[in-house]
């Protein structure tokens, strides 16, 4: 039987980084975001990226959106430049802060992704707003206006509106950064519960271990000076259907592991 | 006391008092008339001469809107062109601010020269003076959007229509309403500027005949009538923008 061809692995993730990397132009010499990221995401799966601030993880997701453009390797979604994914609107992102649209209600703002763009054109199935902000937990809020809610569920709001186009690939870049640590532990459990119900490819950029620990079923962990991968962890063994107690043993070893690693990271800037 | 009766009550207390204050000082300096009336003297002025003002209010009040539409609109024109185009806008905002700095009474004679002593000159001066304000205004406003709001639209897939038109214009609305608010007073004092050039009839000729013959009262009450020309627009402004922008965080 001859081996899987490398073609047919590239169409079957749902994300496919081969030794990426990004270089902003800068006076001087180029300013190095991160290089020779390779990582692979299957359909459905949930991958977290972690690391410390500038390790260039925001700008890789980014560019897994076509938000930015990689300056080496190469990117793919679904087998094709994140261009098409993305004119395709098969992507979703969901911003630090809610990006929310002050002018609008709940509803109108779940709405708008099905009113710009090619949304018509491109004959994908829509959910119903309604019911996105039901799954999100917001029913009966649906005409309040983005100051009238808190923080967590304004963000409740742009993972609703994230939502509403049934999209195979969630990109969320620390979506729960700026909340309270008990909003965003309620927000996470959540977030899991929801993406077992649509089953979104997710990629969640976070610098928390434990949200890390908590969330993802492989957990590709990112050094700075400069941007790299360091290691990627695969929990799919040790979290029976990607659910854990965050009290227990397992959830304490995956995150002292996750620190462990970054410390190294740490460890060679400093020599 | 309701808050609304709470909010009109400090500022009427405030006007009174310093009416009262006028009043005072005319009377117990014995102030002739003819240099300066009292309170009583003007609002008896402005009684009797209703018929006049009310004549002259007409030309000034309409040279005053049309300015006001004509200005803001060619403003929020240009300031949509140039935050679509770096080139027009590098090319002629610097232009534009030039021409800001001629003083509109030195502009007034040359648009007479050219349109004659018709509505059309006032028009246009009241309209360049509503225009820069708005102009910068409205380009703050339609940059008034964060790179996160940005972004969404991109990964939308929004084209550079839909990006103005859901985002940068309602963005800019209330960057819109406090240059509008601007416009309203200064349209007035355009178009009585330019009916001190030349003109037959309005609020700015009646100003200064009277002057000239020393109807301090009737000097007064056609004051009195622009100021009350552009309350009203200014008042008309914010009652519309309280209808539109309902969204606007307090």
């Amino acid at each position: 039987m001859p081996a899987p061809a490398w073609d047919d692995f590239v169409d079957q993730a749902a994300i496919l980084l081969a030794v990426v990397g990004v270089a902003f132009p800068s006076p001087d010499r180029p300013l190095v975001a991160f290089s020779h990221v390779s990582l692979a995401a299957e359909p459905g799966q949930f991958v977290v990226l972690i690391g410390p601030s500038g390790c260039g993880k925001s700008t890789l997701l980014r560019t897994i959106g076509d938000l930015l453009s990689a300056t080496s390797g190469s990117v793919a979604v679904f087998g094709n430049e994140p261009q098409r994914a993305r004119l395709d609107r098969r992507i979703s992102f969901v911003f630090q802060d809610a990006t929310l649209l002050p002018w609008r209600t709940v509803l109108q703002n779940v709405r708008l992704p099905l009113q710009v763009g090619n949304w018509r054109h491109t004959g994908r199935p829509s959910r119903k707003p309604e019911e996105m902000i039901a799954l999100v937990g917001l029913k009966g809020r649906e005409n309040a206006y983005p100051h009238q809610l808190s923080g967590g569920q304004r963000q409740r709001v742009s993972i609703a509106r994230a939502l509403v186009t049934n999209p195979d690939i969630l990109l969320m870049d620390e979506p729960f950064g700026a909340l309270d640590e008990i909003t965003r532990d309620r927000l996470n459990d959540e977030l899991l519960r929801i993406w077992r119900e649509v089953g979104t490819t997710i990629v969640f950029v976070t610098h928390s271990l434990s949200e890390a620990a908590f969330l993802g079923e492989k957990v590709a962990v990112m050094g700075t000076n400069p941007g790299r991968l360091l290691e990627v962890i695969d929990l799919t063994s040790r979290k029976a259907d990607n659910q854990i107690d965050r009290s227990s043993n397992t959830f304490f070893e995956i995150t002292s592991e996750l620190r462990d690693v970054l410390l190294r990271a740490y460890g060679d800037a400093d020599k | 006391m309701s808050r609304s009766a709470q909010g009109w009550f400090w500022p009427i207390l405030g006007v009174t008092s310093l009416l009262v204050l006028w009043q005072a000082a005319v009377t117990f300096f014995e102030i002739k008339t003819f240099v300066a009336p009292s309170p009583v003297a003007v609002i008896g002025a402005i009684w009797e001469n209703r018929s006049i003002l009310l004549d002259n209010l007409g030309p000034t009040a309409l040279e005053a809107l049309s300015g006001f539409a004509l200005g803001n609109s060619v403003a929020v024109i240009l300031a949509t062109v140039f935050i679509h185009s770096q080139t027009l806008r590098r090319m002629y905002f610097p232009a534009v601010v030039i021409f800001n700095t001629i003083p509109i009474i030195a502009l007034s004679p040359i648009l007479i020269l050219i349109f004659g002593l018709t509505v059309t000159s006032k028009v246009i001066i009241a309209a360049i003076i509503c225009l820069f304000p708005t102009l910068v205004n409205m380009i703050r406003g339609f940059e008034a959007v964060t790179p996160s709001e940005l972004e969404l639209m991109r990964i939308m897939a929004a084209n550079r229509r839909e990006v103005f038109f859901r985002l940068r214009l309602p963005r800019s609305l209330p960057f819109l309403f406090s240059a509008l608010r601007i416009a309203s007073t200064t349209s007035v004092i355009g178009a009585i500027v330019s009916e001190w050039i030349g003109a037959q009839k309005g609020i700015g000729v009646l100003i200064i005949q009277s002057t000239f013959e020393y109807r301090t009262e009737l000097l007064y009450a056609s004051i009195v009538m622009s100021s009350l020309l552009a309350l009203t627009m200014f008042g008309a402004v914010a009652l519309v923008e309280f209808l539109i922008v309902r969204w606007r965080v307090n």
